[in-house]
């Protein structure tokens, strides 16, 4: 059974890499796209019931915090029975949705740049090394010519700290990026050989 | 393009596949990532002392180009449940996407059948802890707060959330270890996490936990392509200043 799926896999990632070079191939790799986004639409359920099954058990075992679990399985009882009464396109429905999911993801937002604030100042008690040193610097670098540009016309010194700010940003990230890329291609090579098989197995 | 596409990706799977065959008569030398080694010894600490293991594999779906990241930080779980399976608290996994919680379960139960341990794996070690990056944050930091995790690992890829999952672990002096692929998320964690990895960095992770053929020989080609488009940006760099291109 184990050989079968790993076969199984083998083929398929073989068959969706190949089909973006070999336009005869073009048509199987869309089936077996489509095939992956009604499995993921599948698990998406599946890790509700999840969920569901976690939160459960901390209310059953009256865990530390059991009573936020409880709120979330009513608010997603709710939230399933009030979709299905009046459908997600309903207004009152996206209201609700709205009124709640975006004010706490801005919270949470504006809880993030507090403690990214924070991580910076503790950064040098953390690690005191050279890079977190020039980390400091480029973020506080960032920060006052963010500040003070606008205040200032067109001149050769703003031209010349525009092309830095846009410079030493730019060729970084595409560094980091090359490096991820090459790590992204070698582990999905891996994956379709099957010296790695995240779908499980001995 | 498309021809240049199929040859490097045909010229990487061939020096896979070779490194992955031939034998090596000594081990291979890597430099030093202190992070990595410092993660080896958290796994090692939390199974002496009884303390759990959380990993968050981040909230990229694998139909996406970002799916590479989870795929990484899959391998790594295997690695650690191996090693962790006999421990009196399982690891715990999470997911900002559903596939990658199941696929979680799995690597995890994987692992603890290969040890021989698979009696005790628990399926609520596999969790989907929210489907957005914030309720997916939001949802992991009850685990590191109050399931006594003493090693948290955050290895997929995050956004700028990571850091609020950084500062939970940081207040409860537990060890974190923090990779991302998307750049501001890279930024984010240097500054907030204890052991941040940078770049392709992510990918060597279950190399330096667990040094197979077939991971050693995928940094090999990582270092060999590196040093290939070192090469092609000189190339470039030269016949620009020659005015031929």
């Amino acid at each position: 059974m184990r050989y079968i799926a790993v076969a199984i896999a083998i083929i398929a990632g073989l068959i969706v890499l190949i089909g973006y070079f070999v336009p005869a191939l073009a048509g199987v790799q869309g089936i077996l796209l489509n095939w992956a986004i009604i499995l993921a639409g599948v698990a998406a359920l599946v890790g509700v019931f999840n969920l569901i099954s976690v939160h459960g058990d901390k209310i059953r075992r009256r865990e530390k915090g059991n009573i936020y679990s409880a709120i979330l399985l009513i608010s997603l009882f709710a939230s399933f029975i009030f979709g299905i009464a009046l459908g997600p396109d309903n207004p009152n429905m996206r209201l609700l949705v709205s009124a709640v999911i975006v004010p706490v993801e801005a919270t949470l937002m504006a809880l993030l740049s507090v403690t990214l604030l924070y991580a910076s100042v503790r950064l040098l008690r953390r690690r005191t090394d050279l890079m977190s040193v020039i980390f400091l610097l480029t973020a506080v670098f960032m920060l006052i010519t963010s500040a003070i540009l606008p205040f200032f016309g067109v001149s050769p010194l703003t031209d010349l700290i525009l092309k830095i700010r846009q410079a030493l940003p730019l060729g970084g990230a595409r560094g980091i990026l090359i490096g991820v890329a090459l790590g992204t291609l070698t582990t999905s090579l891996r994956v379709i050989f099957g010296a790695d098989r995240p779908y499980g197995g001995k | 393009m498309n021809l240049i596409g199929l040859g490097l990706i045909g010229f990487s799977a061939i020096l896979l596949l070779a490194l992955s065959l031939i034998k090596r008569k000594s081990p291979p030398k890597w430099r030093v990532i202190p992070a990595l080694m410092r993660l080896s010894r958290a796994v090692d600490l939390s199974v002496e002392d009884g303390t759990r293991l959380f990993v968050s594999l981040g909230r990229a779906s694998l139909l996406t180009s970002r799916g590479a990241a989870p795929l990484a930080g899959l391998g790594l779980l295997r690695h650690i449940a191996e090693r962790t399976s006999l421990s009196d608290r399982p690891p715990v996994a999470v997911g900002g996407e559903a596939s990658l919680a199941l696929l979680a379960q799995d690597t995890l139960q994987a692992g603890y059948q290969s040890m021989g341990a698979g009696d005790l794996y628990q399926p609520v070690s596999g969790r989907l802890s929210g489907m957005t990056p914030f309720s997916a944050a939001a949802g992991a930091m009850p685990i590191i707060r109050d399931e006594n995790v003493s090693a948290s690992i955050l290895v997929g890829d995050f956004g700028v959330e990571a850091a609020l999952l950084a500062d939970v672990a940081e207040r409860q002096n537990a060890f974190l270890l923090g990779a991302s692929t998307d750049i501001a998320s890279q930024a984010a964690l240097f500054a907030s996490a204890q052991e941040p990895l940078i770049g392709e960095e992510l990918f060597a992770a279950s190399a330096y936990l667990d040094s197979g053929t077939s991971h050693s020989a995928s940094l090999t080609v990582q270092d060999v392509l590196r040093w290939l488009i070192i090469l092609a940006l000189l190339a470039g760099v030269v016949l620009k200043i020659a005015g031929l291109i």
